[in-house]
């Protein structure tokens, strides 16, 4: 029995990007989208699946160390692994039909797998060179991605905002990495927790500040305020399948980073009296969220309204690191963990929905809710799958999300921060109110226009009702998902 | 494994039905229907339980598997039935059967979805009088809310997509706010499950701990109010009622029925189990304060009935009335008034779904139920008029109808309370109430059906269809068997109630 390397599914992802490259580059003909996609697919599949089988057979309970420690394979990183593979296979899949008239396809689908590895890695990174890099891996295409539709002025202009605010906070957040390393001298994320236990008194200001500086990368990564400007415009301008890979994969790797590096590098038993970061992420957390729903309730554009709500969705998932500490540490796991299942629900419903506004797009209906008026007596299982989303992320038992996001409160409740949870029940509430507004346009509105919908994307129906029925059936079979999401807080705490 | 197949089957019903095209859908669902229908009948015929579900004893068909673990927490799918559940889920399946049928004339268009949406939310229904996991139930409670959103929203009245969305965020703002109360508590207690029985057990041996610096004392008056305000607004009580006028004006007849008839239940059920049961030693703190909101409920919910020109708006506003006596009963807190409160749950479910029913029929053929636009209708439509005058009984408390029996216990149980300070001040306040309802029904009903014929309309007045009047004469002779024979359920109601009195420190 060959024993598979700890970091296959991180090869898979790299290998997929490289083969894709070496396909376009041996037969560049834009014809050939079925196999890029193809192959795409697979390496995305294989990925979720080699992630899940690890998973499943314990592989991250013990911690496997790569390259002098600096990316690290835990039940963690497979964890976050699984949710980029199974973002990317819904993304590619969807994708098929979504680019098959534009240029530069090979390019296209390796960009993503590109991006993929970047994120996979992400979640494995475990010295802040890794995780400087990895991000950045993940980044770069991304920026090209969300501009892919170049003769498109609102996706040049998206990829622009993206890409500024991006190096922005990239800087900052190295800068950040430089003040860390200048007061603790190593780079090694259990290195930094072991230096900042006897760290001196002089010192304490200036690693205070490289926290902060850093935690600017996470928040830009995951959207969260006050880096979060860029989102509504680069999801709205982007195609819509990477918006969902954006505001999914993307989001959840970033959040993999700032709790590895957070609990690791930075464990708030040991700092929390002097530099207090758990408080930055209560407050950063009812600012996102609030912000975000309050956003989100007021947008005309369905893709914005899922902009301003995946803002949100990062400021509950931020309740994860802000109520560490302040209960026991079976309270922290609990938090920890639903924040973790939360991001994996996410990646399902969140990358649905979007992909629902690609298949939207791709019959030429509007953007606004008006636009969707009527939908669901066209493609009335497209509609369900969408309304499976809305209301799933609206927190309602039609989906896996009621599960994660009420464990999430239960989380915060129970270690102590119940006037948070209350924060987040108020914006779930107002959730509601404009998810359901979807619902509303596409099954009680009668339509204003005739749409066609003749049309029939094999690969953007198949990404959308797979994801549908990923939500729906975890909440059934939410014991694995909820399992592995603790092991995997239990491992970091 | 009872309890599993019965939500089982009306869930897959509910998909068939979905899929089923739209010139079957409404008599495959209401065959679909029969068959939780004839399930829970059966159950009842072999009911043996005399316990509670939340207080141990015997209970019926009860199973218990692990289903999520959360670190130290273990999840449970955990179902069973004491005497209260057993009535309820006999009223879901029997009211919705009946509902279905009553749904042939007025809902026209998208039929398979309609029934489809009537039987997922009965399969919720069902789990909501059943499970006993908080978070099997807390699913439940919850889903109901999407289909009841669609059925307000793609079949109802003018102002349906206003009223659709206010029953929605309304309603689920409530949840929420339970649901934090709720989680309070049981992070308070030692216990590693969300077991509503080993909750329960943990509260009444008083093993609340501080809880986020919150003393055990103040914790739980917290958490009674945050529940209690959360199932007020399912039950509804005024100050929180806002959202049922709209909803029930809106709604087609057939989700008025189910509306009032079991939604509503879902309210005062959810306060027996979780303020008065987990929490009966607030709830007696809090007597005073409840009691008044009661009779507020009571007084105002039929005043603002009174004041309605139009008839479903009368029967929607006097639910408000009639939730308030189950919840002076509740208050009561002795057997006549726990008990008689269950059975009012019952009563008032058979009663007002008659009610929505004759309505709906007035509706369906004379296109207006403005009291002013109709006279005289008894002579046209003689049938419809003799139900409509039995309901108006049944809710005035007319003797050997269920209504008499149920509110004849709650006064019995007010007047002898011992747990309520100034109990009969209260009750008879609350008493009068029934004057006001008398009141209000027999000028709607002197108006609408007697007198010189007289509609302005331009349909034709003629008798309501065979399956319109089939349903509205089952459910009034289910009536008068509940009142004529209470033992039927009250029996079984007493024995899963002695415990929860017994437990509390009563009788």
């Amino acid at each position: 029995m060959v024993q598979l390397p700890y970091l296959t599914p991180q090869y898979l992802l790299a290998l997929t990007a490289l083969v894709l490259l070496l396909y376009d580059t041996i037969s560049p003909n834009s014809r050939q989208n079925g196999v890029l996609a193809g192959i795409a697919t697979t390496g995305g599949l294989l990925t979720a699946a080699v992630s899940a089988w690890f998973l499943a057979a314990g592989t991250g309970l013990g911690s496997y160390e790569a390259f002098s420690g600096a990316l690290v394979v835990d039940q963690m990183s497979l964890f976050f692994t699984f949710i980029v593979g199974s973002v990317t296979t819904l993304v590619v899949v969807a994708s098929y039909d979504y680019v098959r008239d534009e240029p530069h396809i090979g390019e296209y689908y390796s960009l993503v797998a590109l991006a993929a590895t970047g994120m996979a890695l992400m979640g494995a990174a475990n010295s802040l060179v890794t995780v400087f890099v990895s991000l950045e891996l993940a980044s770069l295409p991304s920026y090209a991605l969300v501009g892919y539709l170049k003769t498109n002025k609102g996706s040049v202009e998206a990829a622009l905002k993206y890409f500024l605010v991006g190096a922005l906070s990239s800087a900052i957040m190295v800068y950040g990495i430089s003040l860390i390393y200048g007061v603790t001298g190593t780079l090694l994320l259990d290195g930094i927790g072991d230096a900042v236990v006897d760290l001196e008194p002089g010192l304490v200001g200036i690693l205070g500040l490289g926290v902060l500086m850093m935690t600017g990368g996470f928040l830009f990564k995951t959207a969260a305020v006050p880096f979060h400007f860029w989102a509504p415009d680069a999801y709205e301008g982007a195609p819509a399948p990477i918006s969902g890979f954006i505001s999914s994969a993307s989001k959840a790797a970033g959040f993999a980073v700032a709790f590895r590096v957070l609990l690791e590098a930075f464990p708030i038993d040991v700092i929390g009296t002097t530099i207090p970061w758990t408080w930055l992420f209560v407050i950063v957390a009812a600012i996102t969220m609030t912000l975000g729903n309050f956003a989100a309730a007021v947008q005309e554009n369905v893709k914005r309204m899922l902009a301003y709500s995946s803002v949100g969705h990062a400021g509950y998932v931020l309740i994860g690191l802000a109520a560490i500490g302040g209960g026991t540490s079976e309270a922290d796991t609990l938090v920890l963990g639903a924040a973790m299942m939360h991001l994996l629900v996410y990646g399902f419903m969140n990358t649905g929905a979007f992909l629902f506004i690609a298949l939207a797009e791709y019959w030429g209906v509007g953007r606004t809710f008006e636009d969707y008026n009527g939908l669901a007596r066209r493609a009335p299982v497209a509609s369900l799958a969408m309304t499976v989303f809305m209301f799933s992320l609206a927190g309602l038992p039609v989906g896996a999300g009621f599960l994660s996001k009420y464990f999430l409160f239960a989380g915060a409740i129970q270690a102590g921060f119940w006037w948070l949870a209350a924060i987040a029940a108020v914006n779930s509430a107002l959730s509601l109110y404009y998810y359901s507004r979807v619902v509303k346009a596409i099954w009680i509105e009668e339509p204003v226009s005739e749409i066609s919908v003749d049309r029939t994307p094999t690969g953007i129906y198949l990404a959308v009702i797979g994801a549908a029925v990923v939500t729906v059936g975890l909440l059934f079979a939410f014991d694995p998902v909820a399992q592995w999401a603790i092991d995997a807080a239990a491992i970091v705490l | 494994m009872m309890i599993e197949a019965l939500i089982a089957v009306t869930f897959l019903s509910a998909m068939v039905v979905l899929a089923a095209p739209e010139r079957w859908a409404a008599k495959l669902a209401f065959a679909l229907s029969l068959v939780p229908l004839v399930g829970s009948l059966w159950m009842y015929s072999v009911f043996e339980a005399s316990g509670n579900v939340l207080l141990g004893g015997p209970l019926a068909f009860e199973t218990k598997v692990p289903w999520i673990s959360l670190g130290e927490y273990q999840l449970h799918w955990h179902v069973a039935m004491d005497g209260i559940s057993m009535a309820m889920v006999v009223l879901t399946t029997v009211l919705m059967s009946l509902a279905l049928l009553s749904a042939w004339t007025p809902i026209d268009e998208r039929r398979s979805q309609f029934y489809g949406m009537m039987l997922f939310m009965e399969a919720s229904l069902l789990g909501v009088f059943t499970a006993l996991d908080f978070f099997a139930w807390f699913i439940f409670w919850e889903f109901v809310l999407v289909p009841m959103y669609f059925l307000i929203g793609i079949w109802g009245g003018p102002r349906r997509k206003y009223a659709a969305i206010k029953f929605f965020v309304y309603t689920n703002v409530a949840s929420l706010v339970m649901f934090i109360g709720f989680m309070a508590l049981v992070f308070a207690t030692p216990v590693t499950t969300l077991g509503l029985p080993a909750i329960t057990e943990a509260l009444l041996a008083g093993e609340v701990s501080t809880f986020a610096g919150i003393a055990p004392e103040t914790l739980k008056l917290v958490a009674f109010v945050a529940m209690f305000a959360g199932f007020a607004v399912k039950v509804p009580m005024v100050p929180f009622h806002t959202w049922l006028p709209d909803a029930h004006v809106e709604a087609p007849t057939p989700v008025s029925v189910i509306l009032a008839g079991v939604l509503l239940k879902m309210g005062t059920y959810a306060l027996l189990r979780f303020n008065f049961t987990m929490l009966s030693d607030v709830a007696n703190t809090l007597a005073i304060p409840i009691a008044i909101m009661a009779v507020i409920s009571v007084i105002y919910g039929a005043m603002l009935a009174l004041a309605q020109r139009d008839l479903k708006r009368i029967v929607a506003y006097s639910s408000i009335s009639s939730m308030g006596y189950v919840i002076l009963g509740l208050i009561a807190w002795n057997m006549y008034g726990v008990a008689g409160a269950t059975f009012q749950m019952v009563a008032h479910g058979l009663i007002s779904g008659l009610m929505f029913m004759s309505v709906g029929v007035i509706y369906n053929i004379a296109h207006t139920r403005m009291v002013g636009d109709l006279s005289g209708l008894a002579d046209r439509m003689p049938v419809t008029s003799a139900v409509f005058v039995s309901a108006a009984f049944g809710y005035m408390g007319l003797p050997l109808m269920a209504g008499f029996a149920g509110e004849l216990f709650i006064f019995l149980g007010g007047m002898q309370s011992t747990a309520l300070p100034a109990a009969q001040v209260f009750t008879a306040m609350a008493m009068f109430g029934i004057v006001i309802v008398a009141g209000y029904l027999l000028m709607a009903m002197q108006r609408v059906l007697f007198g010189p014929f007289r509609a302005d309309t331009e349909h034709e007045i003629v008798p309501a269809a065979f399956h319109d009047a089939a349903a509205i004469v089952v459910l009034i002779l289910l009536v008068i068997l509940l009142g004529t024979v209470p033992d039927l359920f009250y029996g079984m109601i007493q024995d899963a109630v002695r415990p929860i009195l017994a437990a509390g420190g009563g009788l």
